[in-house]
Order: structure tokens, then sequence, then C-alpha cells
């Protein structure tokens, strides 16, 4: 057994019930319950004239119907806009279920409740809509046309729209700077819609206890302390009748943050009604129509530079498409805005976006929330200012790195946290260094060449970053110790397979000196920590990491503090080793932190041995003191909160070889390599394992994964079928290596690592397939057909030659 | 609907269960049979989280209706360790490669590779890779499944 296990790669604590089909995920709680399923809208933009059930009511089976008429006066508002900004001047969200209008496929109207799953669709199909279609808004295209309103009262669709500058150190604005620039280009970069997508959909359940007047909650969600309240706000009941527990997640990436959903406040409310257990459990095509997407976006890119690269001014233009609602706000655009720079000194940088309605699924974080547009639009940035210069790509990206000593480095942006921007830490020059050896960058161009000897085509490709992680405002940790020595770690953010239960124990067991095997940890469950945010931003580790380390530390300092008076010794010649506490160097005398615990709780009545010892006649306390000291509480426990000045930056840098078929246009990954800065390491091994799944979804969305919408605002491809995930035979083999700049903000040292891997992975394979293609890659995803139409349509000022003679550049000759 | 009876072994043990015609074998098996390890992450066939041994080959029990499972042998995640909660070679590796995040899809892997293993006990890279190809992760982005298959073959030859 052994404490030390900060940074070790400790086999998971989740595992031994999740290989065994003993995890609890959501569908899996309610036995018996009363099944949920709506009836969606099959239209994009359309009134609903009538709703008739007279068809419906004869099922047997079925328990009710509910459509908005039937909501109370505060389910029946419209959904919470959560996270609201001075920018969103006409944010909208959705009613629970649809009020006159929907205004996407797949928006709920009428909810039904049975006795399975599969009478309540049996009703869903004999439920009538008369729907008179309106014209949809699709596409960024047509929403800034707005020759149709997806609001009526929102003029242009426009829902948000932001400006950021950040002047030269000459006072120049990124306009002047580019003018006055020797050189300058100009261009436009998209990215498509995509989405988390994962494996287990939402899903809620609750319980109603009439006899108490509780309501018990399961969310698949990602912040089980926010719905919470949110329930008890929607439901009016007290807060503290209300638990909300988010058992087994089976993944989440971003979507399952947003709440609460519909179903979130619909299904508690109709079991309350009904006095019966109901479940929810969200089918695959409903996720793809009534979730969440993320990613599409249009850039439009001004830069000016000099002769070595260096960006002088840079000022990006972004429609951000933010599909029918905006429940979470602006989020997505305000990071892609100010996570743009990237590792990367700009002599100038303006940065606006207008977020625009459309009728289609609404927009919220998925896994690199708006980052990975950032770095499409900065890295395609320095791959087009080299190919001007004719310079290497990597030689561009030194040149304008963020040097070592210059941390704290402050962009002169506010992020999405509403906190300056500030870098706390990296050495993004020796990040290159590591990267360019693992890849075998200056190799390349012989390897290159052997290949095309052979009639192959290979390019190689690079993508940099920088991610704020660990936003605010705060996360908690609450560790107690009980007389059987056990250690009970709890914290209220939530897991979806991050290995908390395994990071989390690794932290307590290190910082109290406990052996591992004693401490369990739970999260995401409301009866055991109220005060939480939720899991998202690459927080976890950072916010409950360091919170539970807090609370350790408390714990820790009581311990010694109770065991100095048994011990008559001093705390500070205290030690505790392997769950005992003893005087520094004397292995054998020592008092164990189980008999600590029993100590720490003055007891009027015994109920086992040990317990024993802590009652009135045992004689240990002194009669001259109350037995629990002013300012003191009984119990060896104690709570921790972490609340941030503002986020940590971890940051990365990601190379990619890949070959593209001469005839078919197929392109296959053969080399990925990361080089990883996330501070710290708790575990080595969940970092890599965040790092691979990253780069997956990073893989399926440069050259697989789209929401492909028709015209009318259908969603074409809602189906595993139709919707490429990548297999185990599209995702390359990727070569790790980390770098460690510890967070100076941060107790532990940590920085975020989840969301990492996908960051820059567009970025990367664009890089890579233009430079093996010699035909510039501007928009992403691309698939071989689209390759295929770009080698034979490409304009001669698309292609680019391999050997960076630029064909559409401007020599600023004022 | 007409509800029919059947009668299956599911992991050594003879069940008899009455289902609509229409219930799924994945249903049936999750909320019939209250073994709810198997998992349905698409309910059209291709995720592969349903993945159960069907007479010991691997089938998806989200594509098959329960009452087709009448007099034959279903065998999911529940039944692959031993008796007595010793995990399989395949499980053990899983745990030990750190092939598994969220667990979701890692049911149908394990009956997957189960199957695989047995069919061929030493798979080469690319025969991992194409037997791993019916089955989604949104997690892992499969190498350390990839591992944990190679490694799951090595233990079964050392405990041949």
């Amino acid at each position: 057994m052994t404490t030390r296990l900060f940074g070790e790669p400790v086999r998971r604590r989740e595992d031994p019930r999740l290989l065994t089909g003993g995890g609890r995920y959501l569908d899996d709680i309610g036995k018996g319950a009363f099944e949920a399923a709506f009836v969606r809208s099959p239209h994009a933009h359309a009134v609903i004239r009538d709703i008739d059930v007279s068809a419906a009511i004869d099922v047997e089976g079925l328990v009710a119907i509910y459509t908005w008429e039937d909501l109370p006066a505060r389910l029946a508002e419209p959904l919470p806009l959560l996270i609201p900004h001075p920018a969103l001047t006409h944010g909208r969200t959705a009613h629970p279920l649809a009020r006159d209008v929907v205004r996407h496929v797949g928006e709920p109207v009428v909810m039904v409740v049975a006795r399975d799953r599969y009478l309540a669709e049996d009703v869903c199909a004999l439920i009538e809509v008369d729907y008179e279609p309106l014209t949809p808004v699709v596409g960024i295209e047509r929403a800034r046309r707005a020759e149709t309103l997806v609001h009526r009262d929102v003029p242009g669709n426009v829902g948000a729209h932001l400006v950021q500058e950040v002047r030269s150190a000459t006072g120049l604005g990124a306009r002047e700077a580019i003018e006055a620039a020797p050189y300058r280009l100009e261009f436009g970069l998209d990215i498509e819609r995509s989405a988390a997508t994962p494996l287990e959909g939402r899903g809620v359940h609750a319980r109603w206890d009439a006899g108490d007047r509780s309501l018990r909650v399961h969310s698949s969600t990602q912040t089980s302390t926010s719905v919470r309240m949110a329930i008890a706000a929607k439901l009016g009941l007290p807060l503290p009748q209300v638990e909300v527990v988010a058992p087994d997640v089976g993944g989440g990436f971003g979507v399952k943050i947003v709440h609460p959903w519909p179903e979130e406040v619909l299904v508690p409310w109709a079991a309350m009604l009904l006095g019966h257990e109901v479940r929810w459990t969200e089918d695959r095509r409903e996720h793809f129509v009534s979730s969440a997407h993320e990613r599409a976006q249009a850039h439009h890119v001004r830069v000016g530079f000099d002769d070595r690269g260096r960006v002088l001014g840079l000022d990006v233009t972004i429609l951000h498409d933010h599909g029918a609602y905006t429940p979470y706000g602006i989020i997505v655009p305000i990071i892609t805005s100010t996570q743009l720079p990237g590792p990367y000194r700009l002599g100038a940088y303006r940065v606006e976006f207008s977020s625009l309605y459309t009728n289609t699924v609404q927009v919220t974080p998925y896994r690199g929330a708006g980052r990975p547009q950032a770095v499409f639009c900065m890295e395609r940035t320095m791959d087009r200012i080299a190919r001007h210069l004719g310079l290497d790509r990597t030689a561009v990206r030194e040149a304008n790195f963020i040097q070592p000593e210059e941390f704290p480095y402050d962009q002169g942006l506010t992020f999405q946290d509403g906190r300056p921007l500030i870098y706390d830490s990296g050495d993004y020059p020796a990040s290159l260094r590591m990267l360019k050896e693992l890849v075998g960058w200056d190799d390349f161009p012989a390897l290159r060449e052997r290949a095309a000897g052979q009639g192959r085509r290979l390019g190689i490709g690079i993508g940099c970053y920088v991610e704020g992680t660990g936003v605010g405002p705060y996360e908690g940790g609450h560790v107690q110790i009980t007389s059987d020595g056990r250690v009970h770690v709890s914290t209220g953010l939530t897991s979806q397979g991050q290995g908390h239960e395994t990071v989390f124990a690794q932290i307590t067991a290190s910082e109290l000196g406990v052996p591992i095997e004693r401490v369990s940890v739970v999260t995401g469950d409301t009866r055991r920590f109220g005060y939480a945010v939720g899991t998202f931003a690459s927080r976890a580790a950072v916010m409950s990491g360091n919170a539970i380390a807090l609370a350790c530390g408390k714990v820790r300092e009581k311990a010694l503090r109770i065991a100095s008076d048994a011990l008559e010794a001093d705390p500070g010649d205290l030690e505790i080793v392997d769950g005992v506490v003893r005087v520094v160097g004397s292995p054998g005398a020592g008092l164990p932190l189980a008999t600590v615990a029993v100590l720490s709780n003055p007891l009027r009545y015994a109920f086992d041995a040990e317990a024993g010892r802590a009652t009135q006649f045992a004689g240990t306390p002194s009669p001259d003191r109350p037995p629990v000291a002013e300012g003191d509480e009984p119990g060896l426990e104690g709570r921790g909160y972490y609340s941030p000045i503002r986020s940590t930056f971890a940051s990365g840098m990601h190379a990619a070889i890949v070959e593209t078929d001469p005839l078919t246009a197929e392109i296959r990954i053969l080399r990925y390599a990361v080089v990883h800065d996330c501070g710290n390491l708790i575990n080595p091994m969940i970092v890599e394992g965040q790092i691979h799944g990253g780069v997956a979804q990073g893989v399926g969305g440069a050259l697989y994964e789209r929401m492909v919408y028709d015209e009318h605002g259908q969603l074409l491809n809602a189906s595993f079928m139709d919707f490429l995930m990548p297999y185990a035979t599209e995702v390359p083999h990727v070569e790790t290596a980390h770098l460690r700049t510890p967070s100076p903000l941060n107790p532990l040292g940590v920085k975020g690592a989840g969301e990492a891997g996908v960051i820059p992975v567009s970025a990367v394979i664009a890089s890579a397939v233009e430079d093996a293609e010699g035909i510039r890659i501007d928009r992403m995803p691309i698939s071989p057909s689209e390759l295929f139409d770009l080698r034979r349509s490409a304009s001669p000022d698309r292609r680019t030659g391999q050997t960076g003679s630029a064909t559409s550049l401007l020599r600023n000759t004022q | 609907m007409r509800d029919i009876a059947i009668t299956l072994t599911v992991n050594g043990v003879v069940r008899r269960v009455t289902v609509p015609g229409r219930r799924l074998l994945s249903d049936c098996l999750r909320h019939d049979l209250g073994l709810t390890g198997t998992h349905v992450g698409c309910e059209h066939g291709v995720c592969g989280c349903c993945t159960v041994l069907f007479d010991g080959r691997p089938v998806r029990s989200c594509l098959m209706f329960a009452a087709s499972a009448d007099g034959h042998e279903v065998t999911t995640v529940e039944g692959l360790a031993e008796p007595d909660g010793t995990l399989s070679p395949v499980q053990r590796a899983f745990a030990e490669c750190h092939g598994l995040q969220c667990g979701f899809c890692t049911p149908g892997f394990l009956c997957t590779v189960t199957a695989l293993l047995r069919d061929n006990p030493a798979p080469g890279e690319e025969e991992v890779v194409e037997g791993l190809s019916g089955n989604l992760c949104r997690c892992t982005g499969y190498q350390n499944i990839v591992r944990a298959v190679h490694r799951a073959a090595e233990i079964l030859a050392e405990e041949r």
C-alpha cells in the first residue's frame, strides 16, 4: 500500500463495476417506472394550429398526455437563459413544450406518459398536430440575409454582436496595423456543424414521495446541483425537498451541461402529478434533433505581417450559427474570439462576431467549445503567412510565440468567465521543439520524396493552441474520516468517464497519508454535496481537485491537533503515514486515524468498543474544558472550497502526417503526434486517455462528422448510419509527449486536460492535406469527394504549389 | 398485441419470460430480466453497445426480437466473469490498459472481444482493428482498447 499516489498511473477504481455490468446509468434506474415519449416537430418552422389527441386516448397503457396549455405558470414560461451577457441583446429560449410556434425539427410539442416506452410511442404516433409551415432559415448565409426571421421580434436574426479589440504597443488599432504592415492577406475560413454525441443520450428519472413531499431526480447531466436548483424553482418546491443525482453517465462532452432540458422539468412534474415514478430515456434520433450541436462558424480574416512572419495586425469577423435558441448564451463565439490568439503575441487584434438565429437545433458547447474554430482560424493564418513568405511553417510560429519569461502574459481580452485573459504559465518554444522531434518534422521532406518516388502523396501539418481551463466560480470538497478508518470524499461536480473517483482518491491519499483502498469518492450527488457548478471547460481536476486537497488539509490539521493531545507531542512533530499519526521518524508508537476519528466526536452512547473510548466516563477529555471546544466541531471532517482568481491556461501542439490517394482522394493519417502541457499530472494514464479520446473526436470532426441540413431544415443524417462517427479503423495511433509547466494559480499546480485533444485537429489535418495536395484548404471537415472536387475545380489562386510560391498575395506598396 | 412465452438460457441460467412480440431482445434483457449491463446506444444496429453473445456469436441485441431468442443461449457482460467474481482475461486487460472511460460502450466491446479471441487467440494488429470495427466508442479513441485486446490475448496464452 502506498499513499504517495499523486502523479502515478493508478488503475481506475470505476472499472470493476463498469466491466461487469454493474454500472448504473439512467435507463437502468426505476424498474416499473412509467415512461415518457415526445411528439416532436417534423417542421423546422411552423405555427401549431391544433393538437388532436382523440385517436390516441384509447391506447391501452396510456397514462397522460400533456401539451403547453397543461403546464402550470412557471413551467409554461420559457426555459432559463443560463448565461446572460450584455452583448446578447436578443436572447431567446424555448418553452418546455412548444407554444404556438416550433422553430426546429425535433422541438418537443406533446409529452406522453404510458406504462412503457413502446406504448408511449404508439400514442405519439396517433396524436395529430396541425401545422402551418413557415419558411425556415437554414445556414449562416440565409440567416444573415434575414429575408425570413426565426423569431419575429429579433431583427436581422441577430441574437448578439460583440467586438473586442487590443491595440498594438504603439497604439494602433488592428485595421490600422494591417494597413501599415509590409504584407497583408485576406481570406475566409469555415467550419461545419457537428455534435458531442455521447453514446448514452440524455435521460431523466423522477420519484416523488407524496408522504414527505420530496422529489428525487436522476439525470444524465453534467451538473446535478444546478439541475436541482432549476427544478426547485420551476416546480415551486423548497430546495431541501429536491435531490438530484447524476448516476454513471455514458459520456457528456458538453451537451449535458445544458439545463434544465425540457425533459428535466417535465418528467419530475409528471411524477408529482401522477404519484408514480416516471422515466424518459432519449433515443438516438431524439439526440440528433433535440439536444444541441456546435462548431458551425464562418470566419473572415485579414492579417498584416512583417518579413519574418510576425503578425502586426489581425482582424477577424465571425458569423456564428447558434440555432433556434440561446439557452447557454454566447459562450462559444466568446471562446473562439478570445482563444484565437493562441500561443502568439499579436501586434494588434480585433475580433467581431455576430451570433445568428437559424431554424436548426440550438448550439451549445461541445468539447473544445469554440476553440477548434479559433485554432483553425489562427493556424490556417500562420500557414498562409509561411507560404507567402516561403518560410517553414514552424519558423513563422516561433517568430510569434510568447516567450517563457513573459508569463504571466495578458492578452488584453475578457475571457468566457468575465475575467481578464492572462496566461499563467507555459513554454511554447520548448513545446514546439518537442513536437518537431516527436513527429520528425525536419526529416519529413526526405520522407515525402521517398514516398513520391513510389507514387504516394504525403503531407505534414501542425497546429498549436492555448486552452483556458478550470474556470470558476468555484468547486468544493468534503472529506470525512469515520471511526472505522474509512475516508469518505464528496464533491458536487459530476463525472462522465473522466476517472474522478480515481484521481480524487489519489489526491486524498497523498494529502492525508492514507491508503487509497480506504478512500471512496462520490461525485454529482446533491445528497452528499450541494454546492457546485459542474463539469465542463476542463475544470474538474483543477477545481474539485484543489478543493478536495484543501479539505484534506483541514482534516489533517485537525487529526494532528487531536492526536497531539493523546500522544502528548507537538502537532508540528507529527506526521501521518499509512493512516497512522505518529511522531516524525518514530514508527511504532502512533494513533490510527480511526482512533483519532473516535476521539474527535465526544459521545454519550457507546455502540461498539471503539465508540466506548469517546464516551463521557472513558476519562480521555479534561474535566476543565467543554467536550467540544469553542469554535470546534465534532467529527473528523473538513470542507474546502477552491475559487480561483481566473482560469489556468493549458497548451499543446499537434502534428500529423497524412497520405492522400492520388486517384480516390481518400485521406489517411499515417502519424499523429501530440505534445501536451497540463501542468502537473495527477494520473498520466488518465490524461493520455483523455488526449486519445479528444484526438479521435477531432479526427471525426476533421474528416467524417457533419450535420447535413437541407434547405427545409430537415437534418438528413440523424442516425449513426449517416453521421459518420469514426470506428477503430479510422482513428490513428496517437504518440504523446508531456511538457510540464505547473500552474502558479492553484496549490496542486494542475491545469485542465479534458478537452485538449480535440482542439487543434481540424487545423492540423487541413494543414497536412494542404501540404500534400498543394491546394488551399479553408473549410472543414473535408471528405474524399470534396477533396476530389477541389482537385478538379481549384482555381489557380487556390493552388499553393509545394514550394510556397503563393499567387494570391498582396505586397503592400504604400 | 399477442404476448409470447419464451425460454432462453442467459449466462447459464434458464429464464422464462412472457414478452410482447415486438419486444427487442435488448429491452427484454435489460428490463424484463434486470440485466442492465447490456446498453442501448442507437437502436439501429450501428454502435454495438448492445452486443451480446448469442449461441456464442456476437450479435446486436437491439436488432433482434426477444421472441427470436426462444430456446437459445445468451451471454451478457454480467456472464463474462467467473462465478466467483474473478474477472475474465478480457475484462482484466481492459482495466489494465485503461480501455474504458465512461463505460457505456464497454459491455459491447467485451462481448465482441471475447468472441474475437476465442476464434483467433493471437490476432495481428489489423485483425484486432478490423475485429473492433463494429463497435463505437466516443471516449477512448480506441488506442487503449486495441492495446487491451493484445493484452487479453497474452493473458489467455499465459493461462492456457
